[in-house]
């Protein structure tokens, strides 16, 4: 089952963090960062995502499992 | 080109860096100590060298790094690229994020409020480094990691060094980290014993519990660089925020009749004041790399001024221009990529709040005497100002 990638534009403060982790997964556009893919496959990259979304200063990436959010852990 | 421009007393950003900023290409510096490096000083090119994994601080340990003192710094987490970084900087993370730092405001503007009661309580004229600027910053990182406020004046020493550039030998150098090891050592084994609600404690449980994730020393330099990080820019730039808004006391009206502009005050003095007396922690490239009209080839390295950057036409309308109203304000004062500062949201918080107790209750703040400057420091700001109100 994929996972559900988002950025939210208004928290993101464009850090560069996430872009420059995970380069296949976040790119920065512009003002904002977005996820390159929506949708990710949690055996492939699964952990790189949720280290990128616990590292976000902004708090800007959520992940989430169907309707659960997983990202950021708590 | 000998390097670097700024001086170190007062917090101009050299004309040289304009000529650089404008002419194409990189432009090739030498610093007192290692191999010459390429000069960034435009905005997009800072965001690529800073942002871009091709180039990594890792390999720096392989080279002869360009540097101001003689000094080799390892510095932890700031010489790592992922994996190795996000190892680290994952465990921390957490505790630094707005979210986190956002709790901890009423009590930094309590503790703001009581230094300047007892900064008005000691003047005037009083000291605003070191009655104000330094201890609200030192106050908040001691209790947010676990580190006793009492403590100061001895880290204070090893802090320093840690951030000079001067006179002081390789040996001199090393002897001082190696003090503030053992200091944080011997911390860590009291923190072992007797466990707190701190973020020592929640980097030993991730030591301990989590087999690998984190090694002795690695767990150490995280909180020496905590506490150093933690505290030394905050405390530099409180009162360089102040001088630079008595300098423009247009912008200083504004503030006083509009606190909501405080936020908003605080980006641009981060985008405005270049902080460092030169740009440091080299980025080598990994492979051939065009930045700026220059072919950076593989294994050379690349300084990115920041404070150059952030004075950018192409980025900032009317850049030399203090403006705290300014929108869309994407500065780099913070740097950019896997290594934007760790502590961003913190300081943030800190700055507001200085800004916010100095606006409220010394709205008649000025200089009372001399300003005394740091030298020989990475980071440039005075060592005492001395203040009336």
């Amino acid at each position: 089952m994929a996972w559900q990638v988002e950025v939210d534009g208004r928290r993101c403060m464009a850090s560069g963090m996430c872009a420059g982790m995970a380069p296949e997964l976040f790119v920065l556009a512009g003002e904002h960062a977005r996820p390159v893919h929506g949708e990710i496959d949690p055996g492939k990259v699964g952990g790189t995502v949720l280290d990128a979304a616990d590292s976000c200063p902004a708090g800007a990436i959520t992940v989430r499992d169907a309707e659960k959010v997983i990202g950021p852990r708590p | 080109m000998p390097y670097p421009f700024n001086e170190a007393a007062g917090l101009a950003l050299s004309d040289a860096y304009e000529q650089a900023r404008d002419q194409h290409g990189l432009l090739r510096v030498r610093l007192a100590y290692g191999e010459p490096a390429w000069l960034v000083t435009r905005y997009a090119d800072a965001r690529l060298v800073l942002g871009d994994r091709r180039f990594s601080r890792a390999a720096g340990a392989e080279h002869d790094e360009p540097r101001q003192s003689e000094a080799r710094r390892t510095n932890g987490i700031l010489s790592m690229d992922p994996p190795d970084h996000t190892r680290l900087r994952t465990l921390v993370a957490k505790g630094f994020t707005v979210h986190q730092v956002e709790k901890l405001r009423p009590g930094i503007r309590d503790l703001a409020c009581a230094l300047i009661d007892e900064l008005m309580a000691a003047g005037p004229p009083a000291d605003l480094v070191d009655r104000f600027a330094l201890p609200l910053p030192v106050a908040v990182i001691c209790r947010l990691l676990g580190v006793p406020e009492r403590d100061r004046p001895r880290f204070r020493v090893w802090s320093d060094a840690a951030l000079s550039t001067s006179s002081l030998t390789a040996e001199e150098f090393e002897a001082s980290r190696e003090a503030l090891r053992a200091y944080m050592r011997q911390l860590i084994d009291e923190h072992r014993r007797s466990p707190q609600d701190d973020l020592m404690t929640g980097l030993i449980d991730a030591r301990d519990c989590d087999d690998g994730r984190l090694t002795e020393l690695e767990l150490v330099d995280l909180c020496v660089g905590i506490l150093v990080a933690g505290h030394e820019t905050t405390a530099t730039q409180i009162p360089n925020f102040v001088l630079t808004l008595l300098a423009h006391p247009d912008q200083l009206v504004r503030l006083r009749d509009d606190p909501s502009l405080i936020p908003g005050a605080v980006e641009e003095l981060l985008r405005f004041v270049p902080l460092g007396s030169g740009a440091g922690f080299p980025r080598y490239a990994t492979e051939d790399i065009e930045v700026g009209g220059t072919v950076v080839r593989a294994g050379e390295p690349v300084l990115v001024a920041v404070g150059a950057a952030n004075r950018d036409a192409l980025r900032f309308e009317a850049p030399e221009r203090l403006d705290i109203e300014r929108q869309g304000n994407q500065h780099l004062g913070f740097g950019h990529g896997v290594h934007h500062c760790l502590g961003a949201p913190l300081a943030r918080v800190e700055l507001q709040e200085a800004l916010r107790a100095l606006r409220l209750r010394l709205p008649g703040l000025h200089l009372a005497g001399d300003v005394v400057w740091k030298t020989q420091m990475l980071v440039r700001g005075p060592r005492s100002l001395p203040v009336g109100w």
